[in-house]
C-alpha cells in the first residue's frame, strides 16, 4: 500500500527532478525500501500518482533485478558467483550458506528471517569473496565470518522476541 | 609524480570539502571558470583524454561533437553503473575523492553548457550514493554547485540517481532509458546521445574517472598529461586487480605499463607460490591471454595488437589450478543473465552459449557443442543493437580457441 508518507516522499522527488519520468525508478525503489517489496496495487496506485499507463510501471518493475515484486525474508543474502569471487573460493561461498540456513539458492528460511540468491559482481573483485544482505556489502569473506554475520543476526532476533 | 587520481589517496578524511579544499581542490574549476567554454574544449581535446568507461572513445572529441547540436538545454551524465565484472575504480574515486569527481562534472559542464547533471550509481552501491548526495550538498553550500557557481554567472546542479540491478543500463543509451523512467534497453545509434539523449536533448557522457582526470588537465595543461603514458594514450589509468594474486586491489600506473609489472610487482605475484595460467586484462568482456602473452603494455593498441582490450582495465588473474571451461561457464551465464532481451540473436543466442557450456562442464558434451558454441559466437556479433553482443561472445571464443584441448577432454 501507498501510504501518505510514501506518497509525499514520492511527489518530493518529482519536484526535484527535471522531468517526472526521471522519477519512476526511484519511486519503485523508495516503495520497496518502506513496503519490502512492490506489490501489484502498489504499481496501480504509483501510475496514478506520476500519471503513467500502468504499462509503463509495470515494465520497468520487473526490469531491475533488484526490486522485488514478491516479498522476500527480513535478511536477504545475495551472493556474489562472478569469476574473480569464485577464483578464491575453495568451496562455493554459497553452497556454505546454502547448507548452514538449510536453503537453497532461491528459498526463504520456514521462519522469514533469512532468504539466499546468487548474484552477479558486486563490484568487490579485489575484495572477495564478496555477499550482500540486504543493501549492506560484505567483503573479504570467509566462513567464519559467515558463522559470526549469520549467528549474530539469529542471535539479536532472539533478543527482539 | 605519476598519480593523478591518487594524488591524495589515504589522506583522512578527503571526502569532506574542506579537506579537498586544503589540498588545492576547486582552484582548478576556477581556472576553467576564468576560459571560455571553447577554449577549455580545446585544451581537453589536446590533452588527449580517452574514456575510461570501456571503449576509449577521446573526451575532447565528443564535446567538439556537441557543439554541433548546443542550441537547446545540455545534459551532462556521470556514468558510474560500473558493472563490469572484474572492475572496482569508480567506487573508490566516488567513495574517498568525491569532490575530485564533482569538480570534473562542473568543469565537463560547463565546457559543453550543461546546466543540469546526473550522476547515474549502481544501485548496490547505497552507501557511496549517500557519501555523493553529501558532497553535493556542501559543495553546493560552498558555492562550487548550484547557482552562480563561484561567483559566475554560471549555474549548475547535480542528482544523484541509484540504479536498480542491471549490467546493461552501463551502456550509454540504455542508462538513458533508465533515466527516463523505463526497462534498461539500449536505443539504435545513431542518433548518438549527443544529438538526442536525455529527454531527447543533447547528452555528454562520461564514465566517472574520465571526469574526474580532468581537474588535473586543467590545472597543468595538456602537455602535462600526454607527459604520463604512451602516445595516443596519455595518462595514468586506474587498474583493478583481482583474482589469484598476492595483493589484490586498485592500483594507479601510467598506460604502457607492462601487464606482467602489474601482476608480479603491483599485485605481488600470483598466490600460493603457483604458476600463472591466464589473465583477462579489461574486465569480463575482453578476450583472455595466456601465461605466455603478458608481456604486453596495457595501452589500447597494444593489447588490440594481442587481440584483446583494454576495456575498463579490470585484470583478473587465474593461477595453474583453475578450470577454463568453468569460467567460460560463468561469463555465458553472466551474459545470459543480463542480456536485455531486445535482440533475439542475442537473447536467445547468449541463452544457448549457457545451456552448451554448462553441459560441456557437466561432463555431458557431445563433440560438436564446442563448434556450435564458436558458430553461436559469430551469429550474435554484428546482428545485435548494442555492442553487448560483441562483449557477450568474444570472450567466451577467446577461451575456447586458447584452452580448447580443456573442453575436448570433458566431451563424451
Ligand atoms: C554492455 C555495456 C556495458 C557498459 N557498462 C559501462 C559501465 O558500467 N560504466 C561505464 O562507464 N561505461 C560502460 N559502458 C560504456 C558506455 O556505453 C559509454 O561508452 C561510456 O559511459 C562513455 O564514457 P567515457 O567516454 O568516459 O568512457 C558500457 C557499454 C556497454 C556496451
Ligand atoms: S545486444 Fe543484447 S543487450 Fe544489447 S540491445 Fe540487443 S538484446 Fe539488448
Ligand atoms: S566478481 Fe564478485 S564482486 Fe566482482
Amino acid at each position: 500500500m501507498i501510504d501518505e508518507n510514501i506518497r509525499q516522499t514520492i511527489e518530493g522527488i518529482v519536484k526535484k527532478l527535471p522531468c517526472r519520468d526521471t522519477a519512476v525508478v526511484p519511486a519503485l525503489s523508495y516503495i520497496q525500501k518502506v513496503n519490502g517489496h512492490i506489490s501489484e496495487s502498489d504499481m496501480e496506485e504509483l501510475a496514478v500518482i506520476l500519471q503513467f499507463p500502468q504499462a509503463r510501471i509495470f515494465s520497468a518493475a520487473s526490469f531491475y533485478s533488484m526490486l522485488k515484486l514478491r516479498p522476500k525474508a527480513r535478511y536477504h543474502i545475495q551472493v556474489c558467483t562472478n569469476v574473480s569471487c569464485s577464483l578464491l573460493e575453495t568451496e562455493p561461498l554459497i553452497d556454505y550458506i546454502s547448507g548452514k540456513l538449510g536453503i537453497g539458492n532461491g528459498e526463504s528460511t520456514s521462519d522469514g528471517l533469512f532468504s539466499l540468491e546468487s548474484v552477479e559482481c558486486l563490484g568487490s573483485c579485489g575484495y572477495a569473496p564478496a555477499m550482500m544482505i540486504n543493501t549492506d556489502h560484505y567483503e573479504n569473506m570467509s566462513f567464519d565470518k559467515v558463522d559470526e554475520i549469520i549467528d549474530k543476526i539469529r542471535r539479536n532476533k532472539m533478543d527482539e522476541l | 609524480m605519476d598519480k593523478i587520481i591518487f594524488k591524495n589517496k589515504g589522506v583522512p578524511d578527503l571526502h569532506k570539502i574542506d579537506v579537498y579544499r586544503g589540498l588545492g581542490g576547486y582552484t582548478a574549476l576556477g581556472k576553467a571558470l576564468s576560459l571560455n567554454p571553447e577554449e577549455l574544449t580545446r585544451l581537453v581535446d589536446e590533452s588527449g583524454l580517452r574514456g575510461r568507461g570501456g571503449a576509449g572513445f577521446p573526451a575532447g572529441a565528443k564535446w567538439k561533437l556537441l557543439m554541433k547540436y548546443k542550441v537547446k538545454t545540455v545534459y551532462l551524465i556521470c556514468n558510474a553503473d560500473e558493472g563490469e565484472p572484474g572492475t572496482f575504480k569508480d567506487r573508490y574515486v566516488m567513495e574517498f575523492d568525491p569532490h575530485l569527481l564533482l569538480e570534473g562534472m562542473a568543469i565537463a559542464a560547463y565546457a559543453t553548457g550543461a546546466h543540469h547533471g546526473f550522476i547515474y550509481i549502481r544501485g548496490e552501491y547505497d552507501w557511496i550514493a549517500k557519501i555523493l548526495v553529501k558532497a553535493i550538498e556542501d559543495a553546493q553550500t560552498k558555492g562550487f554547485l548550484g547557482s552562480n557557481v563561484m561567483g559566475s554567472d554560471y549555474s549548475f546542479y547535480i542528482d544523484v540517481f541509484r540504479g536498480a540491478g542491471s549490467y546493461v543500463c552501463g551502456e550509454e543509451t540504455a542508462l538513458i532509458e533508465s533515466l527516463e523512467g523505463k526497462a534498461g534497453r539500449p536505443r539504435l545509434k545513431p542518433p548518438f546521445p549527443a544529438a538526442s539523449g536525455l529527454y531527447g536533448e543533447p547528452t555528454v557522457i562520461h564514465n566517472v574517472t574520465t571526469l574526474s582526470y580532468l581537474p588535473f588537465i586543467v590545472e597543468n595543461g595538456p602537455e602535462a598529461y600526454r607527459a604520463i603514458g604512451e602516445g595516443w594514450s596519455g595518462g595514468t589509468t586506474l587498474f583493478s586487480i583481482s583474482g589469484d594474486v598476492n595483493k589484490p586491489g586498485l592500483y594507479e600506473y601510467p598506460m604502457g605499463t607492462s601487464l606482467k609489472k602489474l601482476i608480479y610487482e603491483a599485485a605481488g605475484g600470483i598466490r600460493g607460490g603457483k604458476n600463472l595460467k591466464a589473465v583477462i586484462p579489461g574486465g569480463l568482456s575482453s578476450p583472455i591471454l595466456k601465461s605466455d602473452e603478458i608481456d604486453v603494455a596495457m595501452d589500447y593498441q597494444s593489447l588490440n595488437s594481442v587481440g584483446t582490450m583494454l576495456g575498463s582495465c579490470g585484470i583478473i588473474v587465474m593461477d595453474e589450478d583453475t578450470v577454463i571451461p568453468v569460467i567460460t561457464q560463468k561469463t555465458a551465464r553472466f551474459f545470459a543473465h543480463e542480456s536485455c532481451g531486445q535482440c533475439a540473436p542475442c537473447r536467445e543466442g547468449t541463452n544457448m552459449i549457457r545451456h552448451l557450456t554448462e553441459r560441456i562442464v557437466a561432463g555431458k558434451g557431445c563433440s560438436d557443442d564446442i563448434d556450435q558454441v564458436l558458430r553461436l559466437c559469430r551469429y550474435i556479433r554484428g546482428a545485435t543493437i548494442c555492442a553487448f553482443g560483441i562483449a557477450a561472445t568474444l570472450p567466451i571464443e577467446a577461451m575456447i580457441r586458447k584452452f580448447r584441448g580443456e573442453f575436448e577432454a570433458l566431451l563424451i
